[in-house]
């Protein structure tokens, strides 16, 4: 029998935990992403020429968008799992006749839902500085909905993976958020030489960014083809992560 | 009618080759409060963690009243209730939130007016609305038992429940666990302390260095706890016992009288030894009183 009630109660936790510090996992990422917009997107966007035929300001706002929901994806499910772990709250939900993937539901739906919630904020928030132009509005929130998902799993992986705070940062700084600022967040590949565009085409992330500018201008760096490909392959290898994590007890249970 | 806990040749190596539970073999019947005692390290804690969950096994099979706790973990963990050792608490979290998110985890659809009766039968309903980091230690361990019955559980664990607890609400506690007996919940707990078995334990099982070295009623075991001595020693040296003194139990050690007390007896007896000391001219030079404490069962049990 699914625990629906035990799912729903680790989601209303971790959901009530973001309004309880709402300044932090919602303010924040909003004032930096206005920052990025305003320093980039007005301020040097208006002396950049047009990229594809958009004005540069425009240009990044699924980036921007990108880049937080990535990041705070990761963050949110890395943080809801670890720290329980830490303070050892997490008897409770081990000792609780609910399933691995129960669990895993729980924490990555609410993980994922404040990115989204993030994500529409910025989207708002950015229509006051450009006239704001979404051509497929429905891939938009669907690329919106996967992508937080897959980056919440991905969270939620390093949150078990890590026994220390240093750890939970680890991966984020040194991997995601250099990957994510070469990745198109603020740039066309095509505007680099060509040895770097072939680089580049090693970075998933810039597969995540294309598909989502693509839903906003139907402007893409590669095919929109590939990047879905990209984007259901990387869900794929979280959730395979999970399943197997959870067969083999890693560094939760003793 | 099942047992509400058989566990079955259960071994447990930690994963830094530590050997913490050896061919663990224990039935808790339904109904009673089983008190788990040992030194520091033995194990218990490990032994709980294990029925619960929270640690996996190496070998063995544990079951819950029939379910086994791992093939069908859902149905076993729904029948347990568990408050461990070290106190972890959301701070932040207010209490009555936190109690409904324990109910919720265990599948049980909210309901106002158990959750109402629990936090006041604890002594907190009046801070069910604070936070979890303004509570005392004392509280937050009354909140854990809170927790460990919002979702009605058949069996409820209590490891070292009463540790850092005053000493008045220690005995108040005794009587929500004789309470919760009467309810028919299973109970078994740890405990340092021989007081808190000998009031309320119906079983008492002792382990030591992983092993179950001895499982026995209370009534019995306290007969060996029971052992109390005194020691007399005496002025001159006497070499056997007078008569009048033989139906004490007592035994001669050159100028010592070794005297076994019969707790049952005590008040009676021990005037009438004075008395007897008097009439047979034996002189007291000093008197010493021995307990048979839980340590020396241990060390006694641990020789073997
Ligand atoms: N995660 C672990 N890894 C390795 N060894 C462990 C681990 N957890 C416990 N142990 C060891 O297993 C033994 C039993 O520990 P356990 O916590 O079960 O003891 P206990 O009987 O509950 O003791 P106490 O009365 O102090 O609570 C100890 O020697 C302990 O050091
Ligand atoms: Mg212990």
């Amino acid at each position: 029998m699914i625990n629906f009630r035990g799912l729903m109660s680790i989601y209303k936790f971790e959901m009530s935990r973001t309004f309880r510090t709402i300044t932090q996992s919602i303010a924040s990422p909003v004032i930096s992403t206005m920052l990025y917009f305003i320093v980039f997107g007005t301020a040097i966007g208006s002396r950049i020429e047009a990229i594809d035929g958009l004005d540069y300001g425009s240009f990044i706002v699924p980036g921007l968008i990108m880049l937080t929901i990535l990041g705070q994806s990761v963050s949110n499910a890395s943080f809801g799992i670890y720290f329980p772990k830490f303070t050892g709250t997490i008897y409770e939900v081990l000792s609780a006749p609910i399933s691995p993937l129960e669990i895993t539901c729980g924490y990555v739906a609410a993980a994922a839902s404040k990115s989204i919630m993030v994500g529409t904020i910025i989207l708002i928030t950015s229509s006051f500085f450009i006239e704001l132009k979404i051509l497929h509005p429905f891939y938009m929130l669907l690329f919106l909905i996967i992508i937080s998902v897959t980056f919440s799993l991905l969270g939620f992986i390093i949150g078990i993976w890590a026994d220390g705070f240093e750890k939970l940062q680890l991966i984020p700084l040194l991997i995601i958020t250099p990957l994510t600022f070469l990745g198109g967040s603020f740039y066309s590949i095509k505007m680099l030489p060509p040895f770097w565009q072939e680089i580049s085409m090693f970075n998933p992330i810039v597969y995540l960014v294309s598909a989502f500018r693509w839903s906003f201008y139907e402007n893409s760096d590669v095919s929109i083809l590939s990047c879905v490909l990209a984007i259901t392959s990387f869900l794929l290898v979280c959730v395979v992560v999970v399943i197997l994590i959870f067969r083999y007890g890693y560094k939760i249970k003793n | 009618m099942s047992e509400a806990i058989e566990i079955n040749n259960v071994n447990k190596v930690y994963s830094n080759g530590f050997v913490a539970l050896k061919e663990i073999n224990l039935k808790i019947h339904s109904g009673e409060i089983f008190a788990l005692l040992g030194p520091n390290g033995a194990g218990k804690s490990t032994l709980i963690n294990i029925i619960c969950g929270l640690t996996k096994k190496n070998t063995g099979d544990v079951s819950i009243f029939d379910f086994d706790n791992e093939k069908s973990y859902k149905q076993a963990r729904s029948l347990i209730g568990l408050v461990p050792q070290e106190i972890a608490t959301d701070s932040f979290e207010k209490v009555i939130n936190t109690i409904r998110f324990t109910r919720g985890l265990f599948n049980k659809p909210n309901s106002d007016k158990y959750i109402e009766s629990i936090l006041k039968k604890l002594s907190l309903w009046e801070k069910k609305d604070q936070q979890i980091r303004t509570l005392s230690g004392g509280m937050k361990r009354r909140l854990m038992i809170a927790k460990a019955l919002s979702h009605e559980p058949k069996i409820l664990f209590l490891d070292e429940p009463t540790a850092g607890v005053d000493v008045d609400l220690r005995k108040s506690m005794w009587e929500q666990i004789i309470k919760l007996k009467q309810l028919g919940v299973t109970i078994v707990l740890t405990t340092h302390y021989i007081e808190e078995a000998e009031k309320i334990a119906d079983r008492i099982g002792i382990i030591d260095k992983g092993k179950i070295i001895l499982v026995e009623d209370k009534r019995d075991i306290l007969k060996k706890l029971g052992n109390r001595k005194i020691i007399f020693s005496l002025a001159n040296e006497i070499n056997e016992l007078p008569k009048s003194l033989k139906h004490f139990d007592i035994s001669v050690d050159k100028n010592k009288l070794i005297y076994f007390i019969d707790k049952a007896n005590e008040e009676k007896e021990l005037p009438k030894l004075i008395k007897d000391f008097a009439h047979n001219s034996i002189e007291v030079s000093n008197i010493e009183i021995k307990e048979n404490t839980l340590e020396d069962i241990f060390i006694e049990l641990v020789k073997k």
